[in-house]
This record gives structure tokens, sequence and C-alpha cells, in this order.
């Protein structure tokens, strides 16, 4: 059973994969071949949903944490790493969420994509990219999680690419990708680094002996460091790389190319909170290291900021979005970083329901607007498309973290674990999210209203033609929205209220220094009621910006000229990583390509000794005059030259 | 006065024979002078054998240089035959036009 949860998807993938390859051409047939791949992908990611809630409900409270062991994958000398299935309280949550949010994508797409010409192929990336996930959530050693890792930034990749007639998805598939690739360097070398410590890849093994390491050194290029941090930091700038955070995080707006429900799925749901669960998962590690858990904090806080502020100006309803995903990634990662992991983790879960709600709601307005996904062109469609707008709504209220729906839950116990640190670095994330809160509400609210109220501002033959989702679009928006109103309220106890030790068991490891989360419950008042305040406040700005007086945003703008062109601009990441890398590696490659190839190595390799022999060649002909008395005269010289040599020698 | 011995002929020889040699490097102007050249070569080669019979007392030595003479005889016809076709196909014997061989 457990295993079967884990393989359905790639079993789907398979499948349709196959159906991808042998679909005939003849229109009729094709649609019932798209039918049949659509069918058996959606069926094993159910199943697979469907195991996943049995499993939720045998292995936390101390239960039935176990590992499934399958086979042996690598065994040389002392190295070992297996294929094994790690099921703890963590690994069930993960599979709740991900398998969850996929099979209602996966239903969802059957709606979505239903013009596109190439279902199957769709359908066998979404299964995969989720057999991927469940591969790295499930991992039992770090070269498993690796494995997960990189094959759902595979799967990302395809995705995100998956309109690969458009450049514009191109380019964003090989930036994600290559993004990517500087996280996922650093998550290698953390694992040699954890492998130099410890001499196993596997969990078990090292979080039983990381205690016993916590005061190990390295000694590098001269210097000496705290192994544990130099390990947790490497591992964490894997964990930025994939979870989108601040310097790393300029893939995940352009990734917005794939189809929405990819991003509904990848981008906002599962794959970016990999990282999340990477650091969660090595939490035991990361306890020993206050560095590294101060680094998390301060990365973490300064991205919910920073993208949160990015949000508010953005007009692609699709980048809103993307830039509030990255948002509660870095609120995720403070609560990490000040030792809440579950809060983290609780955080991880409401928000995978309501943002892949709230995407998979976009993903239903920009259908209705005959796939327009300028805000601006929109306006006044809730009347047309009313249980759109009341789903976004839902998802909106639990992003903002108004009660009762999920975020309030879950946001607000991240602020007050920050708070409850009582560390400088600390009070920094939680005045930083605190505004990150204020300006969530604001975007989120300037969402709805540019998207629902006012006039309408597209054109007529849009408006004309706006219409609402089909059932098998609508459907699955239902349990998450459900997710996304009770989550946080169910979950609360069991996560980080007072059932959280035993609902945990081993799955989290915290110290007893680390009291943040257990300070949460008693923090002021005025802690607890502050992002609710400035809940309030950001969305009664946006009422007022876009509600009540339109006039006033482009007011603003021209009054700051310079403040919103840094917003607009995504504070100039994109154009500094441009100057700083990706220009000289322009010049670099086109120097090397020019002086290096084409003259060094063309030039004496392969174009240089056929030159030096053509010349050689040339000069040795010349000695060819084809007078006779020439080669009389050398021969005559070479007679005399053999004669006094065999004189002198003799 | 002093008595003609070996040496006076071998000399004699020797510069026959460098005249030869020169007549054939230096020669620019036409092929029957190299043909002469060689048969001056071959002829101070005689002297050679001749001087070297008459001071061993060996007939060896006369008997070889009749053979010479015969091979040159036989080596100017068939090079003046050469010379004279080759005049008939290109229209000159200057040394310096027989160059076909150039690279």
């Amino acid at each position: 059973m457990y295993t079967a949860a884990i393989f359905l998807p790639l079993l789907g993938a398979a499948l349709a994969g196959l159906i991808a390859f042998f679909r005939p051409e003849d229109e009729q047939k094709k649609h019932s071949w798209d039918l049949a791949a659509q069918l058996v992908s959606c069926s094993g990611l159910l199943l697979s949903a469907a195991l996943s809630i049995w499993i939720f409900f045998e292995v936390p409270n101390g239960g039935n944490a176990h590992t499934v062991h399958l086979m042996t994958w690598i065994s040389s000398g002392t190295f070992e790493a297996s294929w094994a299935l790690k099921f703890d309280t963590l690994t069930a949550v993960m599979m709740i969420v991900v398998t969850g949010v996929s099979s209602m994508v996966h239903v969802y797409s059957v709606g979505y994509m239903h013009h596109d010409s190439s279902v199957p192929r769709f359908m066998a990336y979404l299964s995969l990219f989720t057999f991927f996930m469940l591969m790295l959530i499930t991992a039992s050693n770090l070269v498993q999680l690796f494995f997960g890792w990189e094959g759902v930034g595979v799967a990302s990749y395809l995705l995100i690419g998956f309109w690969y007639k458009k450049p514009s998805a191109c380019s964003a598939a090989i930036k994600a990708f290559l993004v990517n690739r500087v996280g996922d360097f650093g998550f290698a070398l953390g694992i040699f680094a954890v492998y130099m410590i410890f001499g196993t890849v596997q969990f078990d093994e090292i979080f039983a002996a990381a205690e016993a390491k916590k005061d190990l050194s390295f000694i590098i290029f001269g210097g000496e460091f705290h192994a544990l941090t130099a390990a947790c930091l490497l591992l964490f700038i894997g964990a930025m790389g994939k979870s989108a955070q601040l310097g790393l995080h300029t893939w995940l707006p352009d990734a917005m190319e794939g189809p929405t429900p990819v991003s509904a799925l990848i981008h906002a749901a599962t794959m970016v909170t990999a990282g999340v669960f990477m650091v969660a998962r090595m939490s035991p590690l990361f306890e020993y290291s206050d560095t590294a858990l101060t680094v998390v904090t301060i990365v973490g806080a300064c991205t919910a900021f920073f993208a949160a502020t990015v949000g508010c100006v953005q007009n692609d309803i699709k980048r809103v979005i993307a830039y509030s995903t990255c948002s509660q990634l870095g609120y995720m990662f403070f609560a990490l970083g000040v030792s809440a992991y579950s809060a983290g983790i609780f955080h991880l879960m409401t928000h995978g329901f309501f943002k892949a709600l709230l995407f998979l709601g976009a993903g239903s307005v920009i259908h209705a607007m005959s796939d327009e996904q300028d805000m601006r062109k929109m306006g006044g469609l809730w009347k047309h498309i009313k249980v759109t707008y009341i789903l976004m709504f839902i998802g909106s209220w639990a992003l903002i973290g108004l009660p009762p729906f999920a975020g309030y839950f879950s946001k607000d116990i991240i602020l007050e674990a920050a708070y409850g640190a009582h560390t400088t670095v600390g009070m920094f994330a939680f005045w930083l999210g605190v505004g990150a809160a204020m300006l969530t509400a604001f975007y989120s609210t300037r969402l709805l209203i540019m998207t629902f109220h006012g006039k309408p501002r597209g054109d007529e033959v849009v408006m004309a033609h706006v219409h609402e989702s089909p059932p098998i679009m609508l459907l699955p928006l239902l349990p998450l929205a459900a997710g996304a109103m009770l989550a946080g309220y169910l979950g609360y106890e069991n996560f980080v209220g007072h059932n959280a030790s035993l609902f945990w068991d081993k799955a989290l490891l915290i110290l007893d220094s680390h009291q943040a989360l257990e300070n949460a419950h008693h923090v002021p008042a005025w802690v607890k009621y502050s992002p609710l305040v400035v809940g309030v406040i950001g969305i009664g700005a946006a009422i007022v910006m876009y509600g009540m007086a339109p006039s006033l945003p482009k007011g603003l703008a021209n009054a700051f000229p310079g403040v919103y062109r840094f917003l607009d601009k995504k504070w100039y990441f994109d154009e500094l990583y441009d100057l700083v890398f990706v220009r000289p590696a322009f010049y670099l490659g086109r120097g090397f390509w020019k002086a290096g190839d084409g003259q060094l190595i063309d030039g004496v390799g392969p174009d240089g000794i056929a030159a030096a022999t053509m010349g050689a060649a040339k000069r040795a002909a010349k000695l060819q005059t084809g007078y006779l008395y020439h080669g009389a005269f050398a021969m005559a010289i070479g007679v005399m030259f053999l004669v006094s040599w065999y004189m002198l020698t003799h | 006065m002093f008595e003609i011995g070996l040496s006076h002929y071998l000399t004699v020889a020797a510069i026959l024979f460098t005249i030869g040699v020169f007549g054939i490097f230096l020669n620019r102007k036409n092929l029957i002078v190299i043909l002469m050249s060689i048969e001056l070569i071959l002829l101070s080669v005689n002297i050679n054998f001749v001087a070297f019979s008459s001071y061993l007392g060996d007939l060896v030595g006369q008997v070889f240089t009749m053979f010479v003479l015969t091979v040159a005889a036989a080596e100017a016809g068939i090079g003046l035959a050469i010379l004279v076709a080759f005049f008939r196909n290109r229209g000159s014997i200057a040394v310096e036009d027989i160059n076909a061989m150039k690279g």
C-alpha cells in the first residue's frame, strides 16, 4: 500500500507517455486516445491521493513511522545508498499536500488543456513530476533525495517549456533550469560535506550521530569552519534555489510561462516547497548550527518582504500570484530559521491548498478571458464567473490570513514564533513579516478588485465571450477551497498546538534551547493581533486605491517614479544578474570561441599543421628546379660528402 | 729537366675530370656541351686506368679502357640520338629550357 502510493503516478506517467508516443494522427481517434491518457494518469493520482490520506491517518501521532526498503542502489566501499521509502509524520503531511494538489490539478487539466494538441504528453509530465516529488519526500537518504530533487527539476523544465514553440517559454525553462543548477551545486556540495562529516548519507544514521559531531570543524583554505554550519549552509543554498529565495528567485516569475495548472502544481504548491521540506527534514543538523539558522531566518524574511513589494505593482495576474508564492516561501523559511519547523510545514500545507486554489482560479479567469493575463484588461468579471469569483475570494482571504481561513492560523503562528524567538534576527523577521503581511493583503485585494470589480476594461469581443469554466475545472477547486478554509483550523492543534510533540514524534528535532514555538503561545496581545490589523489596513488601502479612487495608483506612480520603477523592475535583480553573470559569461564564451577555439586550437591544431605542411612542401618543391645540372651538382656534393666522411672516420 | 711520372698523368686526369664536372654544372648553353663533358670525364678515367696499368705493369687496366671506350661510344651515340629526338619535340636544346621536372 505504501509503495503503491508512490509508484502509481509513475505508472500513470509511463502509460500516458506511451499513449503520447503511439497516438494516431487522425482527429477522431486522437480524441479517444487523449481520453485514455487522461483517465490513466488521473486515476493513478486519485488512487495515490486516497492512499496518502490513509497513510496520513496511519503514520503520525507516534504510531507507525517506518522505512520501506526497496533495493540497494549504490554500494561502494563504505558508501551505501538504497532505494527506500521513509514514512514519518513529515512525509505523511507532504504526501497529503503533493498528491492532494496534484490529483486536483490533474483533473483540472482535463478541462484546461482541452484545446491543446498534446494532451497525453502533458498528463505524462504531470504524473512524472508527481512521482519525482513523492520520491523526494519519501527519500531515506540524501542521494535519493537528490534524485527526486533533480527529477522535479527536469519535470519542471519540461512543463515550463511545454509550449516549446513559444520562444519565451523555452527561455524561461532554460532560465529555471540554470538558476536551479546554482542551488543544486550547493546542495551537492552539502551532501558531500555531510558524507565527509558522518561517513554516511542515510538520514537515520546522520541524525543519530549529529549531536556527537556538533563541535567538529573543517579546515578549508587555512580557515577553520564549524563543520555542521558549513554543511547546513551548503544544503540551504540548494533549498534557496529550489524554493526561489532572494538571490535565486529570478526563475520563479518567469516560470509562469508554463500552462497554468503547472504553475499551480509545481510553482506554487509542491516543488518550490521542496526546499522548505528539505530544511525541515534536516532539522537535526540545522539545530546544531545557530549561524545557519540565522542565515535561514534573514534570507527568508528578506524574501518575504521583497517579493511582497514587487507583487504590489505587477499587472500580470499570474505574476502577482507568483511573487506572492515567493513571499510566502519566505515566511516558511524564517519560521524554520527560528526553529519553528512545524509552523513552517504547517504554513507549507495551508499555502499549498490556497495557493493552488488561487492559481487554478486564475487559470479559470484566464480561460474565461480567452488567454488574457493582463489584469489591466480585466475588470467587472464577477457577474459573469460567479463561482470562480467566490473561489478566488476564498483563496485570497486565506492568503491574507483573515480568520477563520487557513492562512490566519499558519501565518500568525509563524509571526508569533518569530517574535517568540526573542532574538535580534527573530525580531527582524517579525517586523519584515508584518510588513509583508500588509503588502500581501494589499496586493491580494488589488488582484481581486482589478480582476473582478470596476468597469470591464477588456475589448468587446473578449467580454462577450466570457464564460464560466466547465464543471471539470470547477469541481477540483472545491476540495482545495475546503482545504483553504478548514486546513488551518483543523490542523492547528496537531501541527503547532498542544498535540504537536505527539503528532510529529521524531520527524522533527528541536533543541530545548530553541523555544520559539513554545513562546509563540505566550506572546503579548498586540503581537497576536498585529497581522490581522495590518491585513485590514492593507485591504483598506487597496480598496481605496483601486476601488474608490482608481486615479490614485497612477498619481502615486507619477509622484514617486523612482520607487515605482524600482518595484516594477523587481528591484533590478534581472538587470543586475544580466550585468554580473550573463554578459560576462557571453563575453567569456565569445572570447573562448573566437580566441581560444578559433585562433588557438583551430589555428595551431588542424589549420596550423596543414599550413605548416603546405609551407614546407612549397619550400621542398622549390628545390626541384628541374634543371639537370642542379641534380647532378647535388649528387656530386653528396658523393663528396660521403667519401670525405668515410675517409675521416677510417 | 724532370722525368714525367705517374703523378703527372694523374694530375692531367684530375684536371680533365674537374673540367668535365664543371662543364656539366656551369654550362647554361646547350645539351651537346653536357654530352661532351661526360665524354671528357670518361676520358679522364681512361687516363687513370692506363697510367696505373703502365705503372703497375698490369694489362687489366688497359683492357678496361677498351671497354670504357666502347661504352662511351655507344653512350655518345644514344645520347646524340635522344638529343635529336628532343630537339624535334621541343624545338630547343638550350639547358635553361629543359626543366619539365620543376616542382
